[in-house]
């Protein structure tokens, strides 16, 4: 379980995160909702320890992430990056299996590249697309690729970043079905981040909204529908009037 | 009172700035001697920082070689000292020139083009992605560039310093009238051991220098297209400033003790 208890953090006079506190059960896929620079993403980093926090705590299966070994820690999870992110100079196959290419979960060449090639085959890309540069490849294949590298290691925990931004609104169903396919097959406890609301009823078991700086409503996605809160209410129905200011 | 503390402020910047490079290369270093050790990045670096700045080098001394001992010939002319074209050729190009000119030329080529890279990475998120992957970013994009440069540069001057004197030899025998196998001699009985290893000394500290600003402005650079711009000015513009003041205090050190 990934438990985070009154987290803070600010960027000068900028308080982005106020006091988040957010139970993603094990297993379970969680989606953390909000507008743009409301703060998802350096909730989701502060996790991985990319932004420490300024106060509150973070942990994961009851350890604190401050205190936990780097290495082992981090070979726990997996990342899908909003621009994917993927190395330019590695061609596709190697970015897939960076992890496997080095550090404690260093396979053999041979292998680790067998391994990428079934996962570029799992997220629906063939193996012609191994030796190719991120350069040649099209936004969706992209993140296609970034979702491969993301499962690659077989993580125990995933995180998606704005997963579907930038794609037409078939790949980003295409890729909605891979992140929900992979994490039930793989019962993984997946966490995403994003303001796409297709997204969100393709991906979570719970939503989490999170407006000025903390959750403003958390529960199961079933509930987000009939729920009271204006916060929630505003995000879902896209409206501009209600207590989010929308600066037009 | 606002004059002393603007003085003040951008002292207190200056040094804040001095400061951050300073344990930026203490960090790079002590991740240099522990491992894990990226051999095939090391590799690539070596080649795009040595193998790759060959050509750029070699024109570069040539020329200026060649002019130099054009300069020499026409000043010494008016004392009638043009003989000393040989000495002065090889003097000038292995103690200043080489090596000044070696470590430029990579602060233009490869400062910025690491600055860009890394930065790019940064805004791209690549490196967040590589701490994600179990990988330290120091290790993987710092070490090997930085490692490469100091050890591949002094190379690239010993290169440039025989270059710059073949352009010197070239101009003397060819237009100037020097006997071929006198200029030869003369440069060779001129030159010292202590001018040759102030060349490559200097060429390392260049290369650290370079490779070191390039790193450290990409790793901090700002958002977006700006941000890798104002890193890829800042990076050259601190290297450039840095090997000029590195090689004052070094010649000191070489030739004044």
């Amino acid at each position: 379980m990934i438990t985070l208890s009154n987290v803070k953090k600010s960027f000068g006079n900028n308080h982005v995160l106020r006091g988040v506190d957010l139970d993603v059960a094990r297993g379970s896929s969680m989606v953390i909702i909000g507008g743009s620079g409301t703060g998802k993403s350096i909730t989701i980093k502060s996790v991985l320890g990319l932004i420490p926090p300024d106060s509150g705590t973070i942990t994961v299966d009851g350890t604190d992430v401050t205190k936990a070994d780097r290495d082992a820690f981090l070979a726990r999870f997996g990342m899908l990056f909003q621009g994917a992110a993927l190395f330019d100079s590695l061609p596709v196959w190697q970015n897939v299996a960076f992890r496997l290419l080095r550090g404690s979960l260093k396979k053999p060449k041979a292998q680790a590249r067998e391994i990428a090639i079934e996962k570029l085959r799992r997220v629906g890309l063939t193996p012609d697309v191994a030796d190719r540069l991120p350069a040649e490849l099209s936004g969706g294949m992209q993140k296609r690729v970034g979702l491969a590298r993301a499962i690659a290691a077989d993580p125990e925990i995933i995180f998606f970043d704005e997963p579907t931004t930038g794609l037409d609104p078939i790949m980003a169903g295409v890729i909605n079905d891979l992140i929900r396919e992979i994490v039930v097959e793989m019962g993984a406890t997946a966490v995403t981040i994003t303001h796409d609301m297709t997204s969100v009823r393709a991906i979570a078991d719970n939503v989490a909204m999170l407006h000025n700086g903390i959750i403003q409503w958390t529960g199961p996605v079933a509930d987000i529908d009939t729920a009271t809160d204006p916060y929630l209410s505003q995000f879902i129905h896209g409206r501009a009037e209600g207590p989010i200011e929308a600066v037009r | 009172m606002k004059f002393l503390a603007s003085i003040g402020a951008a002292s207190l910047g200056l040094f804040g700035a001095i400061g951050r490079v300073v344990i930026f290369a203490v960090q790079t270093l002590g991740h240099m001697i522990r491992p894990p050790f990226y051999l095939r990045e090391l590799a690539l670096s070596l080649l795009n920082i040595g193998w790759l700045s060959l050509p750029v080098v070699g024109l570069t001394a040539f020329f200026t070689g060649g002019a130099l001992a054009l300069q020499i010939y026409a000043g010494g002319a008016r004392f009638n000292a043009e003989a000393v074209v040989p000495q002065i050729v090889a003097i000038g190009m292995v103690r200043e020139l080489g090596p000044v000119l070696v470590g430029l030329m990579i602060a233009a080529r490869v400062t910025s083009s690491i600055a860009a890279e890394i930065a790019t990475m940064k805004v791209t998120e690549q490196i967040d992605a590589l701490v994600t992957l179990s990988t330290h970013p120091m290790k993987y994009l710092t070490v090997p560039r930085v490692l490469a440069a100091t050890l591949v540069v002094p190379l690239l001057v010993a290169i440039g310093d025989i270059i710059g004197i073949f352009g010197g030899y070239g101009v003397a025998t060819g237009t100037l009238e020097f006997n071929s196998a006198a200029y030869i001699r003369n440069t060779v009985d001129f030159l010292e051991f202590r001018d040759v290893v102030s060349s490559l000394v200097k060429g390392g500290v260049f290369g650290f220098i370079a490779a070191l600003m390039g790193c450290y402005y990409g790793m901090n650079s700002g958002r977006g297209a700006q941000g890798v711009g104002r890193a890829t000015k800042g990076s050259v513009e601190a290297a450039a400033v840095l090997i000029l003041a590195a090689n004052f205090v070094l010649t000191g050190v070489f030739f004044s003790l």
